[in-house]
């Protein structure tokens, strides 16, 4: 495998044969090629041990998930060194029938939650982008502020205002208190600070209603956009553990972290009973990361980078 | 709306774009576009950060309704006062040290070789990264079991080059953090890979050419062209994993529950356990306030220095 700098400095190393000063610095040239061969391979060799080591913890669980119960209760040795493949585990879990209510609990909180922080954070990114109203300025200031507070740790005035409103043990009260994504509103500010005015211009004078705008010209062109940011907000409900970990007690409401959180103590030794619980809570969004890898690597490098 | 605007003169319409692209009516339709986010912003944002600075000042409960009785800085003192804040707040400290160096090194060379591959790079991102995505509950019960004592992965690794496997890296005071902290370094490492890799596609690749004609090896390069170029990015980095580390709650909840004893409490554990566990909502709020003020500040200090390197 060849990397980009080998073959740039190959090349820089023919453009200096031409040059008249060559001769002098052949011998260094040979010599530092060398070395760069040596590093390439040694960079290399460390990168693919890293990476096989990186894969061992996911691996591992997989294996004893698809192992009997009985055989990964003898240890890792056994696990790795056994060869009969079951899918007894995920059957009997989800026969028991649990993870189908952690599944819909977190698909109806992480859907939900999703769509009205799209829609209201596209709303008052368009607002801040493209309206001109006082008090604008006050606006922005009070969403570059909210971009620094940090939502877990104020669980516990959740926690009490949730309770003042009855919404403890509902699925709503898992959902409203995760729509003010303040990163959201930055992140299609951005994109629609982007896009040309002469479109809309020429619908606003067509008499187009500023609603019409925001909906049929602007976030038509902001696929990309809304896609990166209902996958980030998507995962990030799915994997939220803390609040719904105190907001929700009623196991049918449970999500499937907090689901999660009971299998370690409820399953005892049933160790690939455990794991085959780890990867299913983990399933949906392995499958989204093969499909979405780009915009999630994006989302994630600019919500990183901005928030 | 005028006719005259359809066909404006040139300097007019390029004025008109630049300040004011939509005209009438603009305030109104502003604060409508507005609304339905700020209503959230004020209610789940603002009003928690309200609602627990006026709780600190209270003997508030979970088990009475309203605030309780006024406790001034009580809360505040009984916290600075207890040994068990100090040591979570510890913890949190310690963690942060066993996470911050290794998950900052480790992205910065992991990238740095990732992006020298031409082909397979999707492999190597996939390796690195996909644990990013993974919920705690899944890194956690993946770690406890690779911890299980005695017979678990890593026993069976401290049995291949000849060490006794002990009690369990969980089960000792000392190591339990240990532990937490290599979960988390599994499961967050792609975080800072892609924001090193995205530092990484904006250095000209001609600086390096240029390096390369001056005679500069590729170890060189990396010393003086990519790791003074990815300053930036390393302290953005740096800044967000204390911010993170500060609020960690999941893995410790999950994997050790704060022991063994009290030996991994963090501070977010204490303010749930002394709002839930104790059902002492004033002196939780009085905690999680503490914390809020040291996470805000660091996060100005990130925004700070984000500007004045933009500068």
């Amino acid at each position: 495998m060849t990397s980009t700098p080998t073959t740039t400095r190959r090349s820089s190393a023919v453009r200096r044969a031409v040059s008249p000063a060559a001769p002098a610095r052949a011998v260094p040239a040979e010599a530092s090629r060398r070395s760069d061969r040596v590093f390439n391979v040694v960079a290399l060799v460390v990168l693919i041990v890293l990476a096989i080591l990186w894969l061992i913890p996911s691996l591992f669980a997989l294996k004893t998930s698809l192992t009997e119960n009985g055989t990964a209760a003898l240890g890792a040795g056994q696990i790795i060194s056994s060869f009969s493949p079951t899918l007894h585990s995920y059957a009997s879990l989800l026969q028991a029938g649990d993870i189908w209510n952690w599944y819909i609990a977190s698909g109806i909180t992480s859907v939900l939650t999703t769509v009205l922080t799209v829609l209201f954070a596209s709303m008052a990114a368009f607002a801040l982008s493209r309206l001109m109203f006082r008090g604008r300025n006050v606006v922005f200031l009070l969403i570059v502020l909210g971009i620094m507070i940090p939502t877990q740790v104020l669980i516990v005035p959740i926690f009490q205002m949730l309770g003042a409103v009855n919404l403890l043990n509902t699925y709503w009260g898992v959902i409203l208190p995760q729509v003010p994504a303040v990163i959201a509103v930055f992140i299609f500010k951005q994109f629609f600070d982007g896009i040309p005015k002469d479109l809309e211009e020429a619908a606003r004078i067509d008499g187009a209603s500023r609603w019409r705008v925001y909906w049929s010209v602007i976030m038509p062109l902001s696929r990309p956009v809304i896609a990166a940011v209902s996958i980030l907000t998507f995962v990030g409900v799915w994997n939220n553990l803390l609040l719904p970990l105190f907001v929700v007690a009623n196991p049918n409401l449970m999500t499937i972290p907090v689901g999660l959180a009971t299998v370690q103590g409820s399953f005892g030794q049933r160790y690939s009973d455990i794991q085959a619980g780890a990867v299913l809570g983990a399933l949906p969004l392995v499958v989204l990361y093969v499909i979405f890898q780009r915009q999630i690597v994006e989302g994630v490098t600019g919500s990183g980078l901005k928030g | 709306m005028t006719q005259a605007i359809s066909v404006p003169p040139a300097g007019v319409a390029a004025r008109s774009r630049g300040s004011n692209p939509v005209d009438r009516g603009g305030a109104r339709a502003g604060w409508g576009f507005i609304a339905p986010f700020g209503l959230f912003y004020l209610l789940f944002l603002l009003g928690p950060v309200v609602v627990m600075l006026v709780a600190s000042f209270f003997n508030s409960s979970t088990v009475q309704s309203g605030l309780g009785s006024f406790a001034g800085f009580g809360n505040y003192a009984e916290m600075f006062g207890r040994a068990d804040f100090w040591d979570a707040m510890w913890h949190t400290v310690q963690f942060t040290i066993y996470t911050t160096p290794p998950l900052v090194i480790l992205g910065f060379v992991l990238a740095v070789l990732t992006n020298r591959i031409r082909r397979g790079q999707w492999f190597f991102r996939l390796a690195f990264f996909l644990p990013f995505v993974l919920p705690s509950a899944t890194i956690s019960l993946i770690w406890l079991f690779i911890f299980t004592p005695g017979s678990g992965l890593w026993a069976l690794g401290e049995q291949l080059i000849g060490l006794t496997p002990g009690p369990g890296v969980l089960a000792g005071p000392g190591t339990a953090m240990i532990g937490v902290a290599l979960a988390t370094i599994w499961w967050t490492l792609g975080f800072n890979f892609v924001l090193y890799l995205a530092g990484l596609q904006e250095i000209p690749r001609e600086l390096y050419e240029a390096a390369a004609v001056d005679g500069a090896s590729q170890w060189e390069q990396i010393r003086f062209i990519t790791l003074p170029l990815l300053k930036r990015t390393t302290t953005l980095v740096i800044l967000l994993q204390i911010i993170a580390s500060l609020k960690i709650f999941d893995q410790v909840y999950l994997m050790t529950q704060g022991g063994p004893g009290t030996a991994t409490q963090v501070a977010l554990g204490l303010v749930t356990s002394t709002a839930f566990t104790d059902n002492r909502i004033g002196a939780a709020s009085a905690a999680s306030t503490v914390l809020f003020v040291l996470i805000v500040v660091i996060a100005v200090v990130r925004q700070l220095t984000d500007r004045t390197k933009e500068a």
